[in-house]
């Protein structure tokens, strides 16, 4: 954390002020902040934007985002460091996220973490070295009717057992491991 | 917006249906069973088989029986068919035409649909949550004309206090005495708000409502903002629900568009905004104080209580939070009157709750009883009981904050009082079965790991509380724990009870609790070897190997 403030800081000055000339999503970001009149109290919202344009909330953005709804950084910082949704680093090519709901618990979803995190060899939360697989855990979708249940790469997949998981995930794991573990 | 025109659009809309219609769930259950494609496949059909005139395909709401989804029905016969494929589909469609229908029949008339009350979910499944005209056409924002003509918001408040409704996000206030709160404590401007943050997991009740029926919520909120003179609403979504979200914003654009939101709401001086605010993902949102720190773009942490919202809300001004629930019901009571409603449910619980029985029970989906329902009917006649026959220890209720009630005291009532006296809570309505394989020492620690992860960090008790409670109970199942531990565990949780600072804390140790106050004996049995309660409490023949070691 505090290394992140400092490099922040550091970087105020070098990258927050302008964002590179000719690229849209700064452009479409600008367009989120205008239809909430710069409102302050709109700042999870923009964050959401900015997330779902740039795929992670990097220090450089956040100070942009500080600039133009003229807040403190360190209150854009605390926000996007608060929510479990936002990410300041970098995610997988792929995603592999376990519901670790109470239905989905009841019915094994431990078995199902423990077996993708052993194939692939990254914790939960933790993307694989080669940047392929991000495997994160999420408290509850709410399909609940179909669970267990694992989202991978956006598509909602139910009744799913290790060995099913397994094979799924398969193709993501970068060769060397067989992923059959 | 005159009624005159709020009638057309519904004439309009029955007279353009043709005689038969196929309705597809599109609620994010049957979608993520794949009910898009079925829906993709069955328009398709139709197109092809040229039976545009006589049959059209819907896509609406949750039709309850989730794990058997995708659901397709078809009226007016109430031909149900489950597991659908898109194969399936188009025998459907060939159907009518004289061809086999290969699909697996489910039968609307078993007793988890028969046993069921249809209030809050009345429209849930029937109409199509994108299209207003059919939300119209089932007598929708009618209650709003007639409040905004027919009556002062004294009336309506007085209707709602009447109709004996309590919050139905958990903590059961009596809906009218917050609304006339509201209204009498003064504010230049005040706001009603309307908390989606569903955040309890294995409750999903909030998010069936709002994909399927968005409208009814919108109407009740705008009866609300009207009775407390209120302008702007806000509803607080779980950024978990991005399908609801989806749905909420077509809504809330369809109705502005007739005039029902927005500036002068049918000819008349009231002016009525709703916006839309996304969650994050952090659980404590859902406590009424840190969801108005998050809806004001700040880190959702709670503040102490009082003042309450009623008096200083968002931006200091009186605001009215209710759950999403709570809002649905409310554009029923003023359509059929208190009466109506009061006469549903037990003397202190009044009208319907939405569960959802999800864990080891052969139905699991959306349920909808009458408060005063027995949880044995629930679990046992709704839910069907245990899958393969298993035999089932216990039901969750209440997600984090609640608590776990054997299967011998099954024949409680689910009303907010019964389930309080048993250490538990109705919460929002989500109920988990545990069978015979859940331990409950583990599901205890289950909920405590939720609350640890899940703690703001504001006030101490819940934050290090949290963390020393789980300790303890992974010491427990690690089998490292003694007499000692236990003594700890209990002192722990009734501290961590009694000091946190908001719900989420003050609530963190109930599953621990209450799985101890029903479910001793499994810590028991966990002790070290030697204790003096694990030779009491220890199945025998585990306490004869234990001796002889």
């Amino acid at each position: 954390m505090t290394t992140l403030t400092a490099d922040m800081r550091r970087k105020k000055t070098a990258t927050a002020l302008t964002p590179p000339s000719g690229d849209a999503r700064f452009e479409q970001l600008e367009g989120t902040m205008k239809r909430h009149q710069y409102r302050q109290d709109a700042l999870i919202e923009v964050l959401h934007a900015a997330q779902k344009l740039f795929g992670f909330l990097e220090p450089p953005l956040l100070h942009f985002v500080a600039r133009q709804l003229k807040l403190p950084p360190s209150r854009v910082y605390g926000v996007a460091t608060f929510y479990h949704l936002f990410t300041l680093t970098p995610r997988g090519r792929h995603s592999c996220i376990i519901c670790t709901g109470t239905a989905c618990y009841v019915k094994g979803a431990n078995h199902l973490l423990a077996a993708v995190s052993q194939a692939a060899g990254v914790e939960p939360g933790k993307t694989t070295p080669d940047g392929e697989l991000t495997l994160r855990t999420v408290r509850c979708l709410e399909p609940c009717g179909i669970a267990p249940v694992a989202v991978l790469d956006g598509t909602v997949h139910g009744h799913e057992t290790p060995e099913t998981l397994r094979e799924q995930v398969k193709g993501w794991l970068s060769r060397g491991t067989d992923g059959s573990t | 917006m005159e009624l005159m025109g709020l009638l057309d659009i519904a004439t309009k809309e029955q007279q353009s249906r043709p005689p038969h219609q196929i309705r597809c769930c599109t609620a994010a259950g049957c979608l993520s069973a794949g009910s898009a494609a079925v829906l993709d496949r069955l328009r398709g059909a139709i197109q092809d088989a040229g039976l545009n005139e006589r049959v059209r395909v819907a896509a609406v709401g949750c039709m309850r029986l989730c794990c058997q989804g995708p659901l397709v029905q078809v009226d007016p016969s109430d031909e149900l068919y489950q597991q659908v494929t898109p194969d399936h589909a188009v025998s459907i469609v060939a159907g009518f035409n004289g061809g086999k229908v290969t699909a697996q029949r489910g039968n609307p008339n078993s007793p988890f649909f028969a046993l069921q009350a249809s209030v809050i979910l009345q429209n849930s499944g029937r109409i199509e949550p994108e299209r207003i005209e059919t939300y119209i056409a089932a007598e929708g924002y009618q209650a709003l004309y007639h409040v905004l003509h027919n009556r002062t918001p004294a009336q309506v408040i007085d209707e709602i206090t009447r109709s004996g409704l309590r919050g139905r996000g958990g903590a059961a206030y009596p809906t009218g005495v917050k609304w006339a709160t509201v209204a009498k404590n003064p504010g230049e401007r005040k706001y009603v708000v309307c908390n989606a943050d569903e955040g309890d997991p294995g409750a999903f009740m909030n998010r069936s409502v709002l994909e399927s029926d968005p409208h009814r919520v919108l109407e009740g909120m705008a009866i609300a903002g009207y009775a407390i003179g209120a302008n702007q609403g806000y509803i607080y979504v779980r950024g978990e629900y991005p399908l609801a979200v989806e749905r909420l914003q077509t809504a809330i654009g369809q109705a502005r568009n007739l005039g029902l939101l927005g500036s002068k709401v049918f000819a008349t001086p009231f002016d009525f905004r709703i916006d839309l605010r996304t969650g994050a993902g952090a659980f404590v949102c859902g406590e009424e104080t840190a969801l108005m720190a998050s809806i004001m773009g700040q880190r959702g942490t709670p503040t102490p209580r009082p003042p309450y919202p009623a008096e200083h809300g968002l931006w200091g001004m009186p605001t009215l939070l209710n759950n999403v629930e709570t809002f649905a019901n409310v554009p029923g009571i003023l359509r059929h009157g208190a009466d109506w409603f009061a006469g549903i449910g037990t003397e202190k619980s009044k009208g319907t709750k939405v569960f959802c029985l999800t864990g080891k029970v052969v139905n699991t989906g959306l349920v909808e009883v009458p408060l005063g329902t027995p949880l044995r009917r629930i679990v046992e006649d709704i839910g069907g009981g245990a899958p393969g026959g298993g035999t089932i220890k216990a039901v969750q209720t209440g997600g984090p904050s609640g608590g776990c009630i054997p299967a011998e005291l099954f024949d409680t009532l689910v009303d907010y009082e019964s389930l309080a006296r048993l250490g538990s809570i109705m919460g929002s309505g989500g109920m988990i079965v545990l069978d015979q394989s859940n331990n409950m020492v583990d599901v205890a620690r289950f909920f405590m790991q939720f609350c640890m992860d899940e703690s703001c960090g504001k006030c101490i008790p819940c934050r290090a509380g949290t963390v020393q409670l789980y300790g303890l109970l992974t010491r427990i199942l690690e089998g490292k724990a003694g007499e000692e531990d236990m003594r700890q565990l209990e002192a722990l949780c009734d501290m961590v009870k009694h000091t946190s600072l908001c719900g989420l804390g003050q609530a963190a140790p109930n599953p621990t609790l209450s799985t101890l106050r029903y479910f001793r004996h499994e810590y028991e049995a966990l002790l070290k070897p030697g204790s003096p309660a694990q030779r009491m409490g220890l199945p025998l023949v585990t306490a004869i190997a234990g001796n002889g070691t």
